[in-house]
């Protein structure tokens, strides 16, 4: 076995205008049982003056913990070794009083928790002020003055007065705001910008690339981006550097890596990802298995096990980083050459699974069968106040009158920000109560009329749900097996016939009948959404209920899931409501797509449709603030940024509820303003199956089409 | 969250699409309870517990007949003489052979202290997840009397009421177990709150399993540290008290024994005769260790993340 250690990772020579040089570096963890975590190793690179460098890579892969050791951060156990030099100045081994005096002053970093970096008790611009006089000697007033320029170069509004609030006070992307106004205000040499890896919402996110963007252009520093989604770092990086199970193992100029990647990893990375430009319903390329445990690294190429190409001696020689073609792009591949030579695509290096189509989607849709139709589903929550005398103060709309039905063998994508009812409207429907107004039919039958508990639950064999989060949706103390068998016992099946389904329906979502005897936490994460959807399919139902399935997966395993429920769906005639915040998935899965705004469905229809022509205002900028992992693509991109945060449901504006952060309400007349004002506007057809309530609605097309030079020069 | 053992991930392989065949063997799909049991036995700490329990039992049902000298039957040639042939643990200042009467009070209070352990911990399991699951009206009922059982003292009611159940061992062992569960039950109740919201067992609630049936299958499974802890502590204190008891002259009565009776009477010749004192407690701290073992055993058994590999 080869050691991270032997094998050479070194940038050729160093370069003159760097302002950082990471050289060689090892982080290790020592744990309690005595293994080592290796975190990091052998991580080598440049950062110039200026330069954006993001670095990719899937959850553990050891991004953080490498700009972790740059600023110092890691607990004193920690096995730090190689170099890291900042300006000139090696980092590792300083003292600490010196390091702390570069810390912030030429190098900070802005937090991928946003919550725990700012202190609660200190009002939002006294810590901007601290950050300032920590390393300067500007005066109180001077640097007061500064702060709340700060604030308002992060577009925090009416900084002056806003400056007073406290953290809890703001909203999550406010906070992000803030921090990046600290990072920034002693002009910094190099920003590193550590992403959430949770989803956080596709608004906020484009916000605060934004703001990066302006944080950039203002102090000149060289930016690294943390990150795990491709796509945000396309339009914004000037080199791309993917890090797997701790290593570097590629790096070049962003349309090198994009344009023709060179190790399977990143072209695996590249085809899993769901693309907002896809053309219609297409599978993704999975990447089989689950990155390896760096406590315990199998020898060679840690990708090996997950790679179609793996030779025999990937298995012996950890491959080291080496020059592609020129000097700025390498990769970590004992045959890259080959992979160069022959021009080898994500789709000749990884097998795309074939997807059926369902028997019933030949038929047109009005002739298929309804599996779910809703009708004005309203739900309202009492707003309570006081602790011990509760009264009622208001209302919160949290569903305020949707409709939609889904058709048998079809998808409907449900869509919008966090806190816009998807998961209050989907609850409506799995409680299979009758609603407060309107109503729900489930497989043609009214929940009005399910007078009792029987008939209630005869139903819920037609309708299945699978969670987002594959941990919390099993039961930690039942067996997988049992898991399976729980539905079926529920509605009466015998042992025998339960003992033959589980392992039918373990090997349908890709799993192995043995597996039945395991604890959940047994299985990746992956897996156990596997598990998840194999409950949900045991009884054979019509519908299946998602709500964001795969939000809390990695990367790579994503489109294996996705893959999954599409392959799934054409075999057994499934119906879904597929509820996500994540457009781009949607994009690939759905057949139809309802955006979803305070309560409301804004805009409706096809997906080939809605997405080639957006015409309401929410969807153009929900769309455009989607990044798609295409450089050419995304630096063109006209973005269109919301203002502000969602409006509490409990008191959403008059008439068109959208018109606070409406992009389109800003160019129209005061005459035509009036109109948004006072009347909420219906749903107005713009196609064959394609609606949008706005009364100003008007197609904008935000996507760029995929272009067919971009497809020969894949393929070449 | 734990991070998946890889030896345990390492065989899975299919990470993507249908093409693994379902195996149409005829081997059974391993239940929960059979895991839980192969679990078990895996360990040996728990094994040992069972078999030390076992072994007393039997010396106490069976191994009380191996001596020819009866618990009730004092031998008025020897008095309070130590550890002999004759009498294998000696025999007390009125000539009873010591080995009868410990075995006797062995039989009661193994009897004792099992049985208001799982009538504690159980009722304190079913009435503190079925507060806490349901809510509303039953949460209201079932507190209310909780809260009523802890206001009234115990152990006055049975000193009032022992007369009627003189040496009547199942309502003694009913009223003893009445009066230890409801801190227990609110502490279950507590726990089932956050419990009872999260995902999986909404995913059982809209798959239409019974409130009864999620109360059995998910509720109470990831309260099992708690409960068999709980079952553990109070087989120990069901011992005890029973001791108590009988001093005060309530519980087992004479000419009845139980271990507890034995080690208060040896308590005032702990110095002069330490076999008195000796033979019935060392019975009594083995049956408290089995059952802790077992306890453990059971506990680990539960919980997947103590990485016993079967
Ligand atoms: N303080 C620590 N002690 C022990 N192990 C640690 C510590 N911090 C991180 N690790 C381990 O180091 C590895 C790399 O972690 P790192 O945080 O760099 O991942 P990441 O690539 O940033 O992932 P994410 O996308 O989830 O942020 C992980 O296996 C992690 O569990
Ligand atoms: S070195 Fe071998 S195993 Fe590793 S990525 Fe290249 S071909 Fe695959
Ligand atoms: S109705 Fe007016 S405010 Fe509402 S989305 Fe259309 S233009 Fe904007
Ligand atoms: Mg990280």
């Amino acid at each position: 076995m080869t050691t991270a250690a032997e094998v050479r990772t070194r940038e050729p020579q160093p370069d003159e205008s760097a302002i950082l040089v990471v050289d060689d570096l090892h982080v290790t963890f020592p744990t309690l049982g005595g293994t080592k975590v290796r975190a990091v190793r052998g991580l080598s690179y440049q950062l110039r003056r200026g330069e954006a460098l993001g670095i990719v890579g899937e959850s553990g892969s050891g991004k953080s913990v490498s700009s972790l050791a740059m600023m110092g951060l890691l607990p004193r156990t920690t096995q730090i070794s190689g170099s890291i030099r900042l300006d000139g100045k090696e980092l590792i081994g300083m003292h600490d009083r010196e390091a702390s005096e570069l810390r912030g002053k030429k190098i900070s970093m802005i937090f991928q928790e946003p919550l725990s970096a700012l202190t609660p008790v200190y009002t939002v611009g006294a810590q901007v002020v601290e950050a300032l006089r920590v390393h300067t000697d500007l005066s109180k007033e001077r640097a007061q003055a500064r702060a709340v320029e700060l604030l308002d170069l992060v577009g925090i509004p009416n900084p002056r007065e806003r400056a007073k609030a406290f953290p809890h006070e703001f909203s999550g992307g406010m906070r992000q705001r803030v921090m990046i106004a600290m990072a920034i205000a002693n002009d910094p040499d190099v920003l590193i910008a550590d992403e959430q890896s949770t989803a956080l919402d596709v608004n906020i996110h484009a916000q605060i690339l934004e703001v990066l963007q302006t944080a950039r252009r203002e102090t000149g520093a060289a930016v690294i981006m943390i990150t795990h989604d491709l796509g945000v770092v396309a339009g914004l990086a000037d080199r791309v550097l993917v890090m797997y199970a701790g290593r570097p193992v590629e790096l070049g100029t962003t349309d090198e890596v994009y344009y023709a990647p060179r190790m399977p990893y990143t072209m695996g990375l590249l085809g899993s990802i769901p693309r907002l430009d896809a053309s219609g319903r297409s599978a993704l390329v999975p990447i089989e298995g689950s990155p390896p445990s760096l406590a315990n690294l199998p020898s060679g190429c840690p990708f090996r096990p997950r790679c179609p190409l793996a030779i025999d001696i990937c298995a012996e020689e950890e491959p080291p980083l080496e020059s592609v073609r020129g000097a700025s792009h390498r990769a970590a591949c004992h045959r890259k050459e080959e992979i160069e030579t022959n021009g080898w695509s994500v789709g000749d290096v990884f097998p795309v699974p074939e997807l059926g189509i369902a028997p019933v989607e030949r038929l047109p849709r009005e002739q298929r069968p309804v599996a779910l139709a809703v009708e004005g589903l309203v739900k309202h929550y009492p707003l309570m106040k006081g602790v011990v005398f509760k009264r009622r103060v208001g209302t919160v709309q949290a569903v305020d009158g949707v409709d939609f039905d889904i058709r048998e063998g079809e998808t409907l994508g449900l869509v919008g920000e966090s806190g816009c009812g998807k998961t209050t409207t989907l609850l409506q429907i799995l409680e299979l109560v009758k609603p407060q107004a309107g109503t729900i039919q489930v497989a043609g039958k009214d929940t009005n009329d399910l007078h009792n508990a029987h008939a209630r639950k005869a139903l819920r064999r037609d309708l299945q749900v699978v969670f987002q989060d594959p941990q919390a949706s099993l039961d930690p103390r039942l067996p997988v097996g049992d898991v399976l068998a729980e539905p079926m016992r529920t509605h009466g099946y015998d042992r025998k016939h339960i003992d033959a389904r589980i392992k039918e329906l373990l090997g349908l979502v890709g799993l192995e009948a043995g597996h039945a005897g395991r604890y959940p936490q047994e299985f990746s994460g992956g897996q156990r959404q596997r598990v998840g959807i194999a409950r949900a399919l045991a009884l054979e139902p019509k519908l299946v209920v998602l709500d964001e399935p795969v939000s809390a997966l990695d990367v790579s395993i994503r489109a294996g899931v996705i893959n999954l429920l599409m392959q799934l769906r054409a075999e057994l005639s499934l119906s879904y409501l597929f509820v996500a915040h994540d457009l781009s998935v949607v994009r690939v899965i759905a057949d139809r797509v309802a955006v979803m705004y305070l309560g409301r469905i804004v805009e409706i229809g096809v997906v080939d449709s809605v997405y080639a022509s957006p015409s309401h205002p929410y969807t153009q900028a929900l769309l455009s603030a989607i990044p798609i992992p295409d450089p050419d693509k995304e630096r063109t991109r006209e973005r269109i940024v919301l203002q502000g945060d969602l409006p509490s449901p409990a008191d959403p504006p008059s008439g068109c509820r959208f018109r606070t952060r409406c992009q389109r309400f800003l160019t129209l007349t005061e005459g035509e303003k009036q109109l948004c004002i006072d009347r909420y506007p219906p749903l107005i057809p713009m196609g064959p199956d394609h609606s949008a309530a706005c009364h100003y609605a008007e197609p904008v097309a935000v996507i760029p089409e995929q272009s067919k030079e971009r497809k020969r020069r894949r393929s070449t | 969250m734990t991070v998946p053992s890889q030896e345990l991930i390492g065989t899975v392989t299919a990470e993507s699409g249908i093409d693994g065949t379902a195996m149409l063997d005829e081997t059974r799909v391993p239940s929960r309870g059979r895991i839980i049991m192969r679990r078990f036995v895996k360990q040996k700490s728990a094994v040992f517990g069972l078999v030390l329990l076992v072994i007393l039992v039997f010396m106490a049902y069976v191994g009380i007949h191996f001596t020819k000298w009866g618990y009730a039957q004092p031998d008025y040639n020897s008095f309070a003489v130590t550890p002999n042939g004759s009498h294998w643990f000696g025999t007390d200042a009125a000539g009873g052979d010591l080995y009868a009467m410990t075995m006797r009070g062995a039989q009661k209070s193994i009897l004792i202290g099992l049985l208001v352990a799982v009538l504690a911990t159980g009722l304190a399991a079913i009435v503190g997840a079925s507060a806490g699951y349901f809510g509303k009206w039953v949460d209201g009922v079932l507190m209310w009397i909780v809260s009523l059982l802890l206001i009234i003292p115990g152990f006055l009611i049975i000193a009032i009421l022992s007369p009627h159940f003189h040496n009547n061992l199942p309502l003694f062992v009913f009223f003893l177990g009445m009066f230890i569960w409801q801190i227990t039950a609110r502490i279950v109740r507590g726990q089932t709150l956050s419990l009872r919201e999260r995902e999986y067992v909404l995913a059982a609630k809209y798959m239409g399993v019974s409130g009864g049936r999620i109360i059995v299958r998910h509720i109470l499974p990831n309260l099992a540290s708690l409960l068999f802890i709980d079952a553990t502590v109070n087989v120990s204190t069901a011992v005890l008290t029973e001791t108590g008891l009988s001093f005060f002259g309530f519980g087992v009565q004479p000419p009845d024994i139980s271990l507890g009776t034995l080690i208060q009477a040896a308590q005032t010749s702990a110095t002069t005769q330490p076999w008195l004192f000796l033979f019935p407690a060392g019975f009594l701290v083995l049956l408290l260790l089995a059952v802790n073992l077992i306890g453990q055993g059971l506990r680990d058994a539960f919980d997947p993340s103590t990485g016993i590999a079967v």
